[in-house]
């Protein structure tokens, strides 16, 4: 277990950038989770880290060492495919037993710690069966232990729980959290499912068209987005682009002044405004961004319940509700009164209008 | 109640017509084999039906003919020689073919096949005329020699294997070799250790399919055997010039036997209908 230092890591594929100049430090028994959209250069990241990709540019440092010209094969790296990529041909036992006979681990020994890798996945009584005998979850976990059993210095996972039905990847998220703390092991894991990354990650590293975004805790990445994309990615955002006038002075396309906690420069900005922190009904009347509109549509979502507006400014913003028993839920074509508080506007640089359109 | 009814006996129709077909075609495939595992056992010399009584002397003749039990044993060696051969040169062609990117990957792939598309005349004819060219030029003694006949049968297996190794290998998934790497396989340990496993109903296959076509070939062979130096399909069209008493069918009966057990000991390694 080591830490893992990725300076400045850059991958081209001739003109195309895959991975653009990636500076990432994960401490000594972190979960790390890599969260972006397919396409935006998590995988070739995590593979660079694996050394199956040559990086163009950067260094990848683990531990002491500057592997970035090491092979795959000597690097102390324990890999989750998504697709498990066990030996067909091997039963559970060998399968978990190869990266120690490619270590020259003593025979006597490897037996034992194959036994003890099996045990902490829970699968003691397969170890002699194939892989086709097993179902997607414990080819999952053989997986899983054939990485851990190698004592790595870095555990990468790469979409591994994408393969598994919904109810399965519950539990299984949960699983590998505890023993990967339990194990206190450097971890990187790829994933585009944000719940799945927000459950499982100490930090999380948003990426979008191969460059880092935003790297930081859930709470971070939710309560201060670094940019427009952060902002829609991570949970759910309603966006008014608009204008930054002063501190604290933000004015929507479609005319709203809004008081927010900025302290940008002025200029085109978005503002983000999270559905669960806007209010209606008579709540409203203590806030001091206040702004009426129709309700269009009501989505019942069980626990919640989205009341889509249209302000009336133009802007549709969606209100979430908890569905209380009590609750009076306003209908369509209903005229209601939308509010939130100062904080509750969260203005981000709106890096889409910065950059030139393509 | 009636439309039901009508399609099953539509299901039953199409189920025996389906029969019917495959039982016609097979039975076209296998009546020559039949007859002429028939006829080896007929007693008489000129064969004519019904036979006048059944005997076993033509399988004893095989033995005491020189001629035959030479051209087994040719054959047998140089298809066995040509096979490993042709394995060795077709499993890292199919590699190279399959798993990189480079200029000329597939004229050189078509090229490796062409042997499979040219005539056996074709192509005996022009290594005799090769042959003859080369042992001009160098002096050596090629034409008629035993290695140039092993070479031109090698060029009958790689197509085979080429093929049918290339075939393996597109089904392998990648993953499993970067998995191999990624725990401490560098990569020839690898090949040999997922790889290979991998590929290995194909390898069996290829080495099966090489064999049978070398050890059947006549067309090519004619043009390269030397001198009292002939293998079985040349010995028994050699044979056949003079004679056509039933020790023909009785050879033929041998060869079907040897190559059926081939086909079964490769079957107990592999499913043949799974690579085939």
């Amino acid at each position: 277990m080591a830490r893992l230092e990725l300076e400045a890591l850059s991958k081209h594929f001739g003109h195309t950038v895959a991975v653009r100049e990636v500076s990432l430090s994960v401490g000594d028994g972190e979960f790390v989770v890599l969260l972006g959209p397919s396409g935006c250069g998590k995988t070739t990241t995590l593979r660079m880290i694996a050394g199956f990709v040559t990086p163009t540019g950067g260094r990848v440092r683990l531990g002491a060492e500057d592997v970035t010209a090491l092979p795959p094969w000597k690097r102390n790296t324990g890999m989750v495919f998504q697709s498990y990529a066990l030996f067909p041909h091997l039963t559970v036992a060998q399968n978990v037993a190869f990266g120690l006979e490619m270590r020259s681990v003593p025979r006597p020994e490897i037996a034992p710690r194959v036994v003890e890798a099996l045990r902490l996945v829970r699968l003691e009584g397969l170890s002699e069966r194939l892989p086709r005998q097993l179902s997607g979850g414990q080819q999952q976990r053989v997986a899983l232990a054939r990485a851990l059993v190698i004592r790595p210095d870095v555990l990468l996972l790469d979409e591994p729980l994408s393969n598994l039905d919904a109810k399965l990847r519950e539990t299984v998220r949960v699983e590998i959290r505890e023993l990967q703390r339990q194990l206190a092991i450097t971890t990187v894991m790829v994933t585009h499912d944000q719940e799945e990354a927000l459950i499982m990650a100490d930090r999380l590293v948003v990426m979008s068209d191969g460059a880092v975004r935003q790297v930081g805790t859930q709470q971070e990445l939710y309560e201060r987005p670094a940019d427009r994309f952060v902002a829609g990615f991570v949970g759910r955002s309603n966006l008014l682009p608009g204008t930054v006038i002063g501190p604290g002075q933000f004015e929507t396309a479609g005319g709203i002044a809004v008081a927010c906690t900025t302290d940008g420069a002025p200029g085109p900005a978005v503002m983000a405004l999270r559905p669960e922190r806007l209010v209606l009904g008579p709540a409203v009347s203590t806030l001091v961004n206040r702004v009426s509109g129709t309700v269009e549509l009501i989505g019942y979502l069980g626990a919640y319940i989205d009341v889509h507006v249209r302000l009336t400014s133009g802007d549709r913003i969606v209100v979430s509700q908890p569905n209380r028993a009590d609750g009076q839920t306003p209908k369509e074509g209903d005229i209601v009164e939308v509010g939130w508080s100062r904080e509750a506007a969260v203005v981000v640089p709106d890096e889409d209008a910065a950059r030139p359109q393509t | 109640m009636a439309g039901w009814i009508g399609t099953v006996d539509r299901r039953t129709l199409g189920r025996w017509a389906w029969n019917g077909a495959a039982g016609v075609a097979l039975g076209f495939i296998l009546l020559p084999l039949v007859f002429v595992t028939w006829l080896a056992f007929f007693e008489q010399a000129i064969p004519a039906f019904p036979p006048r009584g059944y005997s076993l002397k033509w399988f004893a003749a095989i033995a005491e003919n020189q001629k035959f039990v030479d051209g087994f044993w040719l054959s047998l060696q140089v298809a066995v020689v040509a096979m490993v051969i042709g394995l060795l040169i077709g499993v890292p062609a199919a590699l190279c073919l399959t798993r990189y990117r480079f200029a000329g990957r597939e004229p050189l792939g078509n090229l490796l096949l062409l042997p499979l598309v040219v005539p056996g005349i074709v192509l005996g004819t022009t290594l005799y005329v090769f042959h003859v060219e080369a042992t001009i030029w160098t002096g050596w003694p090629i034409l008629g020699s035993i290695g140039a006949l092993v070479a031109g049968h090698i060029l009958l297996v790689v197509p085979w294997s080429v093929r049918l190794v290339s075939a393996s290998l597109a089904g392998v998934d990648r993953t499993v070799e970067e998995a191999a790497q990624n725990l401490g396989a560098p990569p020839l340990t690898t090949f040999f250790r997922v790889t290979l496993p991998a590929i290995r109903p194909g390898i069996v296959a290829a080495g099966l399919f090489g064999f049978v076509v070398s050890f059947g070939n006549l067309e090519m062979s004619l043009f390269l055997v030397g001198a009292g130096r002939t293998t079985l399909p040349i010995t028994i069209l050699q044979y056949l010039e003079w004679r056509i008493d039933p020790t023909i069918a009785a050879v033929s009966v041998l060869q079907i036997l040897l190559i059926g057990a081939a086909m079964i000991v490769t079957d107990r390694f592999v499913r043949l209908s799974r690579v085939v």
